[in-house]
């Protein structure tokens, strides 16, 4: 068994062995080992030139990453939390994405940056969020986040073989969760069936994914079998998959960390209402974070956030 | 010899023709892309680089072929200096598949990945981090390469320029920093917009070695980039030359200009363009004059019609060169 920060690590490890292009960049990623010890280690392995301490300038060391990827390097750049990679949004936004388009195909920027995403460690208001959307949104970034060990591991070297930037969402609180670390193989853009069931379709992606499958045994144990579908990919969205699925059980809760109003949860819903129309025999719902700031107060941190038991009586409510 | 003295030296008639010519390229490159604004053949923003064509053309002369370009908004004048066929600049404009771009970037984003040209960014100072990772990419693979970085006085107070240049001293990166210092960042007066005017003492403060030379004096850019651009080649980190010019149009054909005097432009205009100046100084005579402007036209008249025959990309082609959904 191994855990899941261990997994990221060793994709890590194994692309920086397999090709000397290959890069970690970022905020404390060296000396201090990661500041959630991702890459604790690696220093020693493979030496300061390729696991590069950077300055806290978001903005000029992602850009350099996608500069150094144009300039035919191969970087992982790590951003300590979404909440900080706001900071490079331009960076993002405006030259990651654009720059094959705006170059007529000339340039293309096979850029990789990792960062962590979401609440339950009691963070709060500035460390915590659940912003994977902002980027989803992008035409011309690909967005992932790895729920188990073998895609914690698997995603990093599939982000790395793709010629266009790469996202990595990694939920902290997935870290120490311990799997196994042998893949399915899945393409990054793919969805994977974790559980099988025909009364309700659950979808879910990074943190979530564990608190769903703990709602799908209650439900279970009440004679609902329900399906969860880990999205992996949060852009492009497998709707091929959710559609399927959605043919046998005609009910669809999307569980989503983001805030409720224009989430991803919404363009699911939307997407599936749209080209699913007719296999729905009920509203597609959604179990999302409460409309506010993280707040710092374990009682109110875990109310803001969705849980086992708030995805189990979205169901009861849609089974009745 | 000082730079004021390379800046006043005569050349030999061959490489004063070469300069002239180069200026002249742009200066008659933006008047026909002004005439055709109007004509409505090109549309969006356009930012014009007559009266900074001294800068272009001498940085040019002393960067090399397998250097890396990153450029603003207001490149017009880099990209004719860099050897990217005029047709397909015009092209660009036009919006035709032909372009540079094959019409999705228009006048601010020009690229071409065979002359290295890294592209015209419109977020100002938003290409400074990407020549950071580019220098970054070439200090890791051992290339003798320089990556020069085009950047204005509105960057300067950007946080990406602060970042950028710690970054690039703390690693000490080949990267050339070449401020066009044109005293506008679109209406805002360097006065009204940075608290330290003097750029020498700021990069001093980052670690980063820097020059000031007369934007309007090609001898002089030409001259100041060759040996910041040679030292940066010799492993000594980077450096900033500072470029000092005068945009004589507006900030783009969308700016009525009222924020600065009709005589201080005037004044400009009348003493210090960089074409009269060179002209007079290197005394060149005018059947050789007539004779560039010839070229210079008969290049234009070309690169209009190559324009004006592309074909516009199907919009079938829409989603190309882009993952969407």
């Amino acid at each position: 068994m191994t855990t899941y920060r261990e997994a990221v690590r060793q994709g890590m490890r194994e692309a920086l062995e397999a090709d000397p292009r290959v890069f970690l960049m970022g905020e404390d990623v060296g000396r201090y080992g990661g500041a959630f010890a991702v890459s604790m280690g690696l220093l020693e392995e493979f030496g300061p030139e390729r696991i590069r301490d950077a300055p806290l300038s978001e903005s000029a060391f992602v850009g350099a990453g996608i500069g150094a990827a144009l300039g035919g390097m191969r970087p992982i750049v790590e951003v300590m939390t979404i909440n900080f990679s706001l900071l490079a949004l331009d960076q993002i936004v405006n030259n990651a994405a654009t720059l094959r388009y705006m170059s007529g195909g000339q340039f293309s920027v096979p850029l990789v940056v990792r960062m962590t995403v979401g609440a339950g460690r009691q963070l709060a208001c500035q460390h915590a969020h659940s912003l994977e959307v902002w980027y989803a949104h992008v035409p011309g970034i690909k967005a992932v986040a790895p729920a188990t060990v073998a895609d914690a591991r698997g995603m990093v070297l599939a982000a790395l073989d793709d010629p266009d930037p790469v996202f990595i969402f990694e939920n902290a609180i997935l870290y120490p969760v311990e799997g196994e670390i042998e893949g399915d193989g899945l393409p990054l853009d793919r969805a994977a069936v974790r559980r099988t069931g025909g009364d309700v379709t659950l979808v879910a992606y990074g943190g979530s994914l564990g608190k769903t499958l703990e709602a799908a045994d209650t439900l279970a144990g009440e004679g609902v079998e329900a399906e969860v579908i880990d999205l992996r990919s949060l852009r492009p969205l497998d709707l091929d998959t959710l559609l399927e699925s959605l043919a046998k059980t005609h009910r669809i809760v999307v569980v989503d960390e983001g805030w409720r109003t224009c989430s991803l949860a919404a363009e699911i819903g939307m997407a599936v209402t749209e080209r699913g129309f007719d296999l729905l025999d009920w509203p597609p719902q959604r179990v999302c974070s409460a409309e506010v700031p993280m707040p710092y107060a374990k009682h109110l941190e875990d109310a803001a956030i969705p849980s086992a038991g708030r995805i189990v009586a979205a169901v009861r409510e849609m089974t009745v | 010899m000082t730079r004021t003295e390379a800046g006043r030296a005569a050349v030999a008639p061959v490489r004063a023709a070469e300069l002239l010519h180069g200026m002249l390229r742009i200066r008659r490159f933006e008047e026909k892309a002004a005439e055709l604004y109007s004509l409505a053949k090109i549309r969006g923003f356009l930012h014009l680089y007559i009266g900074e064509e001294a800068v272009a053309v001498g940085a040019f002369r002393s960067l090399r072929e397998e250097d890396r370009i990153v450029a603003t908004y207001r490149e017009h004048g880099h990209a004719l200096a860099r050897g990217l066929p005029m047709g397909a600049l015009m092209a660009e404009m036009f919006g035709k598949a032909s372009g540079c771009s094959g019409g999705r970037g228009g006048s601010m984003h020009f690229f071409d990945a065979s002359r290295r040209f890294y592209g015209g960014y419109a977020i100002v100072g938003g290409g400074l981090p990407v020549a950071v990772g580019l220098a970054l990419a070439d200090a890791m693979q051992g290339n003798p390469v320089v990556t020069a970085c085009f950047f204005g006085d509105g960057a300067v107070v950007e946080g990406e320029f602060h970042e950028s240049m710690n970054l690039a001293a703390l690693w000490k990166l080949p990267l050339l920093f070449l401020y066009e210092n044109n005293l506008y960042a679109m209406g805002t007066a360097i006065e009204r917009s940075q608290a330290q005017l003097d750029m020498e003492l700021r990069a001093r403060g980052y670690g980063v070695p820097a020059t000031v030379a007369d934007g309007m004096d090609v001898l002089a850019v030409e001259a100041a980039v060759r040996e910041a651009a040679e030292a940066v080649r010799g492993g000594d980190g980077p450096h900033l030359v500072e470029l000092k010019t005068y945009r004589f149009r507006a900030h783009s054909l969308a700016d009525p200009d009222l924020y600065r005097s009709k005589e201080e432009v005037e004044q400009w205009r009348t003493t210090r363009d960089p074409i009269d100046l060179f002209v007079a100084r290197q005394g060149i005579d005018a059947e050789t004059v007539a004779r560039l402007e010839a070229d210079v036209g008969a290049e234009l008249d070309e690169a209009i019609a190559f324009a004006e025959a592309g074909d516009w990309e199907p919009v079938e082609d829409l989603e190309r060169n882009v993952t969407t959904t």
